[in-house]
C-alpha cells in the first residue's frame, strides 16, 4: 500500500513459490492514473513483441482489448457520471457530469479456468501459486483455449510476430515469481493501483478498501470477482465503479465444461439413435 | 469546401436518429449527441475462433467417414459385402483426410503429436485428436484385411484368421466412427461462445444427422442406388428439417442472433434448406442423385456456417451480456 514504501508487496522479495501460496493482483482504478507503466513493463520484460499501431478514435485508449500480444491493458472509460464526491460541470452545481475511469485488465487466472480445461496438450498448467500458465513449447496452436476462455483473454499469435501459432496470454511472470521477485506490472506500478500479493490477504484488503470508497461517496464501488459462478473466482481480480459491462467484462461469466453434460448426452444419445437407424432401415428395406 | 463542424454534426445527429448507432471515428465520446456504443467501446469481450476452412471440412469428412464406417458394419451384418467394401473405403480415406486437416489448421503443424501426449475427457479436443487416431488405427487396417479377404489372397485358415480381423477391426471402426461424427457437436457446445453453447444439444444431433445422409448421399452417387440408402436419406432430411424448423423457433435473441442475422445466419439457413426440404422433395419426386448432391451442398455449407456465427457472436459484445442476464 502506498506509504509502506519498500515494505510494500509489490517492492519485496518473496518465496511464495517455494511455499505454494496462491497469490494474486488485485487492481484497483480509483488510484490508477492511467500511465500505461504496467503495459510498458509487460511488454519488455517479457519480450512482447508490438503488434501494431492503430487508432482506435473513440477514446485515448489505443491498445483496445488483451490479447495475444497484449498481456497488460489498461482501459479508460468516459462515462457520464460524478465520481464521489468530485465537483462536476464548469458551474460547480452538479449538472453535466463526467468522470475517467482507468483501469488495468489483465488475464484473470480464473479458479476454474476455461483456457486450462480446454487445453488438449496439456500446455497450459496450474502454478504452484495458483497462477494458470501456458508453456510455450508444447503448446501445439490447436486454438481451443481461445474459444473456451470466458473472459476472452488467450489469443493465438498470428504470423509474423515471433513465436506465431502458439497461444499467448499473460504468464504471472512466472520466471520472475520463481526467483522471488514481483510480477513486472506490480513492480512498476507508480500508485499501486496493481497489487500482488498472498490472496487471501489480497482479497481482505479490497474489501477494506470497498468499504472506504463507499464511506467516501464512491456508492457504486464493487469487487469484481464472480466467486458465485461456476468460474468460482478469478486470482486477479479488479475494483469497478459502476457495473462491469462497461468495463467489457462479462456479468456472469461460466466456465465452459459445465456445458459438456448436456452436450455429450445428446452426442449419445445421437450415436445410439444412429446405430438402431441404420440396422432398422437396412433390415427393413433389405 | 469542406463542411462546417455544426452541419457536419447535424449529419451524425440524423445517422444516429436512424441507425440507433453512428460507427465512425471518433464520434463515441460521453456527453456526445451519438448513441454510445454497447460494453467498451463496443470491443468484443470473447475472442472469435482462429479455425479457417479446414475445420468445417474436417467436421464434413469426419462424419462421412465414421458414419460410413457404420454403414460398412451393417452392410456386413446383412452380407451386402460389396457395399461393406465401398462403405470402408470412404471411412479409411476420411480416416488420413481428417488428421492431415486438422494437422493443417494448427498453429504449429509439427507439434500435432503433442495432441498425444495426454488423454483429457473434459476437453472435446482432446477426445477428439484421440477418437481422430484411434479411428484411423482401426479404420485403415480394416480396409486391408476386408480387401484381403474378399480377393481370396489367402487361403485356409489365414484366410479364417483375416475374416475374423476385418470383422472386429470394421466392428471398432464403427464404433469410434459414430462417436467422431457426433463429438464435433460437443466441441462446438462446450465453449464460451453464446451462439454455441446455447445450442449444444442440437449441434451433435445436427452433425450426426448431417453425416449418415452425407455417407449415404456419397454411397448412392458411387452407384449404390438401394432401397436401405434411399430410406436412410429420406430419414436424415428429414430430420434436417425438423432441426431447421427448431433452430428458427429457439431463438434467443440477441444472444444468438449470429445465426439468424446477417450473412453467417443465412448460410446456416442455406445450408439447411439444401440437406432438410429440398433434398426431401428431390427424394420424394425420384431425383435421386439431385437430392443426394443437394443433402451434400447443405452438410457442408451448415458447417462453415456455424463456424462463421462462432466467429460473429464472439465479436458481438451484445449477444454475450444478452445470454448472461441475471
Ligand atoms: S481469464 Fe481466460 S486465459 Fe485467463 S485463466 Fe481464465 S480462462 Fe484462462
Amino acid at each position: 500500500m502506498i506509504g509502506e514504501g519498500t515494505q510494500s508487496t509489490n517492492q519485496r522479495r518473496h518465496n511464495y513459490v517455494r511455499e505454494n501460496v496462491d497469490v494474486g493482483f488485485f487492481t484497483d482504478p480509483t488510484v490508477c492514473i492511467g500511465c500505461k507503466a504496467c503495459e510498458v513493463a509487460c511488454k519488455e520484460w517479457n519480450e512482447v513483441p508490438d503488434d501494431g499501431f492503430t487508432w482506435s478514435g473513440s477514446s485515448y485508449d489505443n491498445t483496445g482489448r488483451l490479447g495475444a500480444s497484449t498481456w497488460r491493458h489498461v482501459l479508460f472509460l468516459e462515462q457520464d457520471r460524478q465520481k464521489g464526491n468530485q465537483i462536476v460541470g464548469s458551474s460547480g452545481d452538479g449538472a453535466d457530469p463526467f468522470r475517467w475511469v482507468f483501469l488495468s485488465d489483465v488475464c484473470k487466472h480464473c479458479e476454474e479456468a476455461g483456457c486450462l480445461e480446454a487445453c488438449p496438450t496439456g500446455s497450459i498448467i496450474r502454478t504452484e501459486v495458483g497462477s494458470v500458465f501456458v508453456q510455450n513449447d508444447v503448446c501445439n496452436g490447436c486454438g481451443y483455449c481461445v474459444v473456451s476462455c470466458p473472459f476472452g483473454v488467450i489469443d493465438r499469435r498470428p504470423e509474423p510476430l515471433a513465436d506465431a501459432g502458439g497461444a499467448f496470454k499473460c504468464t504471472f511472470c512466472y520466471d520472475r515469481q520463481k526467483s522471488g521477485l514481483v510480477p513486472a506490472c506490480a513492480k512498476v506500478c507508480p500508485t499501486e493501483s496493481i497489487v500482488f500479493g498472498r490472496l487471501d490477504d489480497l482479497r481482505a484488503r479490497a474489501h477494506e478498501r470497498v468499504r472506504q470508497l463507499r464511506e467516501n461517496g464512491y456508492g457504486d464501488a464493487q469487487l469484481y470477482d464472480p466467486q458465485e459462478t461456476s468460474v468460482r473466482g478469478i486470482h486477479a481480480f479488479f475494483l469497478i465503479l459502476g457495473e462491469p459491462e462497461a468495463y467489457g467484462l462479462p456479468p456472469k461469466p461460466e466456465v465452459p465444461t459445465i456445458y459438456l453434460r448436456s452436450a455429450w448426452l445428446s452426442a449419445f444419445a445421437t450415436m445410439i439413435a444412429a446405430i438402431l437407424v441404420v440396422f432398422a432401415t437396412f433390415f427393413f428395406f433389405a | 469546401m469542406a463542411m462546417s463542424d455544426e452541419e457536419r454534426l447535424d449529419e451524425l445527429r440524423e445517422e444516429a436518429w436512424g441507425k440507433g448507432i453512428v460507427r465512425g471515428r471518433g464520434v463515441d465520446v460521453a456527453g456526445g449527441p451519438i448513441p454510445r456504443r454497447v460494453g467498451y467501446y463496443g470491443q468484443p469481450l470473447l475472442k472469435p475462433p482462429v479455425w479457417t476452412w479446414e475445420i468445417p471440412v474436417y467436421f464434413f469428412i469426419g462424419g462421412i467417414a465414421g458414419m460410413a464406417a457404420l454403414i460398412a458394419l451393417v452392410s456386413a451384418v446383412f452380407h451386402h459385402l460389396d457395399r461393406a467394401r465401398m462403405s470402408i473405403l470412404l471411412a479409411a480415406i476420411g480416416a488420413i483426410i481428417s488428421p492431415i486437416l486438422l494437422t493443417m489448421d494448427l498453429g504449429r503443424p509439427r507439434l500435432f503429436i503433442n495432441m498425444l501426449r495426454v488423454f483429457k475427457y473434459q476437453s472435446p479436443m482432446s477426445v477428439g485428436a484421440w477418437v481422430v487416431t484411434i479411428f484411423g488405427a482401426c479404420s485403415i487396417p480394416a480396409l486391408l484385411a476386408v480387401e484381403l479377404h474378399a480377393r481370396h489372397v489367402f487361403a485356409g485358415d489365414l484366410d479364417q484368421f483375416i475374416k475374423i480381423a476385418a470383422g472386429s477391426l470394421v466392428f471398432a471402426s464403427a464404433f469410434w466412427g459414430v462417436l467422431l461424427a457426433t463429438y464435433t457437436g460437443v466441441l462446438l457446445g462446450a465453449t464460451a461462445i453464446p451462439a454455441w453453447y446455447l445450442h449444444r444439444v442440437l449441434l451433435p444431433i445436427h452433425f450426426g444427422t448431417a453425416g449418415i445422409g452425407s455417407a449415404a448421399a456419397l454411397l448412392e452417387l458411387l452407384g449404390y442406388r438401394v432401397a436401405p440408402l434411399n430410406a436412410l436419406g429420406f430419414f436424415a432430411a428429414g430430420i434436417e428439417c425438423a432441426l431447421w424448423i427448431s433452430l428458427e423457433m429457439n431463438k434467443h435473441g440477441a444472444a444468438d442472433r449470429a445465426l439468424h442475422e446477417a450473412q453467417s445466419g443465412w448460410i446456416i439457413r442455406g445450408g439447411e434448406i439444401f440437406s432438410g426440404p429440398l433434398a426431401l422433395v428431390l427424394r420424394a419426386l425420384g431425383f435421386v442423385p439431385f437430392a443426394a448432391i443437394s443433402f451434400l451442398i447443405g452438410a457442408l455449407l451448415s458447417r462453415f456456417g456455424w463456424l462463421a456465427a462462432g466467429k460473429v457472436s464472439a465479436c458481438d459484445p451484445e449477444a454475450v451480456f444478452a445470454s448472461q442476464e441475471k
